[in-house]
């Protein structure tokens, strides 16, 4: 792994961070949405999530964001629980809202800007030369003095990732990072969450529908169903798989002659 | 019993919210721009309305204490009991009404939509504290724009009433001997009674327009219903709070 580039954000310790979830159980009311969910995620790994639509993945993330508390279980972030602030600031987590997230009062620079500027992390010169450099990754530089109000849905989940990157995050966390994107756009995108790793030494955490994008960059693929983990392997495996929930999931057929809404309706 | 339990929840809530605002105020340097923003928004955009209002309120007070005076052959006491009313009262209690309906109802949705935009989350795993951002800069703009605007609605409101008193054929009062009476029979402690009651209205409707937006969930439904719940919340707050200021005071 190549040594993370000269930075004015200065940390202790800039290994990447490891993730431990325990027996995680989350109840919302009655509705149960996570059950018993546990996995680790080594240091440096790329690890995706996949699964259906209201499985848990999202819900899954938050936790490790620390956003939400769990209702059973344990979660940790290099032994440390991810809901307290010094954990945060220790690993710079960085999460990706699937809606991009970005502060509609401040414009694409100040969303940008906003983390180091805060923090008193860095000179102003400093805090700009990172936001360019961002914004020329992702190719949106000309954005730079747009409102997010002004920007299309693509442009602001580019904006997000812009923003996650000048925080120079250990742990990097993904909610659908593809989803509204264009193909090449997507594949830019695959290209950056897997560069990543490389340049700033950064475990990543992905929650992704996009099959291409996932067995591509993952080093593990975990297949979540009804708030469980279904199975957890390299995608070379998935690949390779017979079980009929994880090949219908990865290679759905359109089935024109008896679509499944009609089986849907024929069940209930 | 939830309501209750929704009500306490919430309180504490604002409790903890504003002790992590003032808990910051060390970083306020570094804020200055937002709480001028902030300032501007709250006191510069409402003074207008603020004007008007309590121009017609000075007026209507004149010609109300004019009626009710004449029949005492009093009316020369007209500047000293509209001059009051509007320090120790009117002034205060309009401008915090206009603050909760006017400033508070958008503090409120700007809040609110941010939380349910997932922004107040996005804010959090920065580590940036919401209370630091986003409530420290209106608590510090409202401490500072509410003298400023209680002083110009006890203004206008006496200058409103002195117009009344000029022009009004029954009252029959000259601006000149309005502004006599007002300074002879006011004390200086009846402004700033008005001034420490605005203060307190002031920051108490901003606690809960950021607690109300910052605790919403859901969507666009919800975020209207905050708005409305801390509308009404405020105006509740002000007129309770009103009655043990004044009884403190008096």
């Amino acid at each position: 792994m190549a040594s993370p580039r000269k930075s004015c954000i200065q940390r202790e310790d800039r290994s990447p961070a490891s993730v431990n979830v325990d027996g995680l159980s989350k109840t919302y009311g009655q509705q149960e949405v996570l059950r018993d969910v546990s996995f680790k995620v080594e240091p440096g790994e790329i690890f995706v999530i996949m699964g259906p639509s209201g499985s848990g993945k999202s819900v899954l993330l938050r936790h490790i964001a620390g956003l939400e508390v769990p209702t059973r279980g344990a979660l940790d972030i290099n032994g440390l629980s991810p809901t307290e602030p010094e954990t945060r600031n220790q690993f710079a987590l960085a999460l990706v809202f699937q809606s991009g997230a970005l502060l509609n009062s401040l414009s694409v620079y100040n969303n940008l800007s906003l983390y180091p500027h805060e923090h008193q992390l860095c000179s102003k010169k400093e805090i700009h030369d990172r936001v360019m450099r961002a914004l020329q990754i992702l190719s949106i530089e000309h954005a730079a003095k747009k409102m997010p109000a002004e920007l299309s849905g693509g442009m602001r989940k580019r904006v997000a990732i812009a923003r996650a990157l000048v925080m120079e995050p250990q742990l990097m966390l993904y909610d659908e990072p593809t989803s509204e994107l264009d193909p090449i756009m997507a594949a830019t995108i695959a290209e950056i969450i897997a560069t990543l790793r490389e340049e700033y030494a950064v475990t990543s955490i992905v929650v992704s529908h996009d099959r291409d994008l996932s067995l591509t960059i993952a080093d593990r693929v975990a297949l979540m169903q009804n708030g469980q983990i279904h199975s957890i392997a390299p995608p070379a495996e998935y690949r390779q798989a017979t079980d009929p929930l994880i090949t219908e999931f990865l290679n759905p057929q359109i089935n024109l002659q008896n679509p499944r809404f009609k089986t849907l309706e024929a069940t209930s | 019993m939830t309501r209750i339990n929704n009500f306490f929840e919430a309180f504490g809530a604002g409790v903890i919210m504003t002790w992590r605002a003032f808990a910051m105020l060390p970083a306020a340097p570094r804020i200055l721009k937002r709480i001028a923003e902030q300032g501007f928004l709250i006191g510069y955009t409402s003074m207008p309305i603020i004007a008007i209002l309590c121009f017609f309120i000075g007026s209507v007070l004149a010609i109300q204490a004019g009626i009710s005076l004449r029949e005492f052959g009093a009316k020369e006491f007209i500047g000293a009991l509209v001059g009051a009313s509007m320090a120790r009262e009117l002034g205060p209690v309009m401008v915090a009404i206009i603050l909760a309906g006017r400033v508070g109802s958008a503090v409120t949705a700007e809040l609110a939509s941010m939380r349910v935009n997932s922004e107040i989350d996005a804010l959090t795993t920065m580590n940036i504290p919401p209370e630091r951002l986003l409530v420290l800069p209106r608590l510090l703009a409202v401490i500072l724009v509410m003298p400023v605007l209680t002083m110009m609605a006890n203004l206008v409101g006496w200058f409103g009433g002195a117009i009344v008193c000029e022009y009004v054929d029954f009252i029959g009062l000259s601006a000149n001997e309005f502004f006599r009476n007002l300074q002879a029979y006011m004390k200086f402690s009846d402004v700033t009674d008005g001034l420490i009651k605005a203060e307190i209205f002031g920051i108490v409707v901003m606690i809960i327009s950021c607690n109300t937006g910052l605790r919403t969930r859901g969507g666009p439904r919800e975020i209207g219903l905050a708005v409305t719940k801390a509308v009404v919340l405020s105006l509740i707050a002000i007129l309770t709070l009103d009655y043990f200021i004044t009884k403190l005071l008096a």
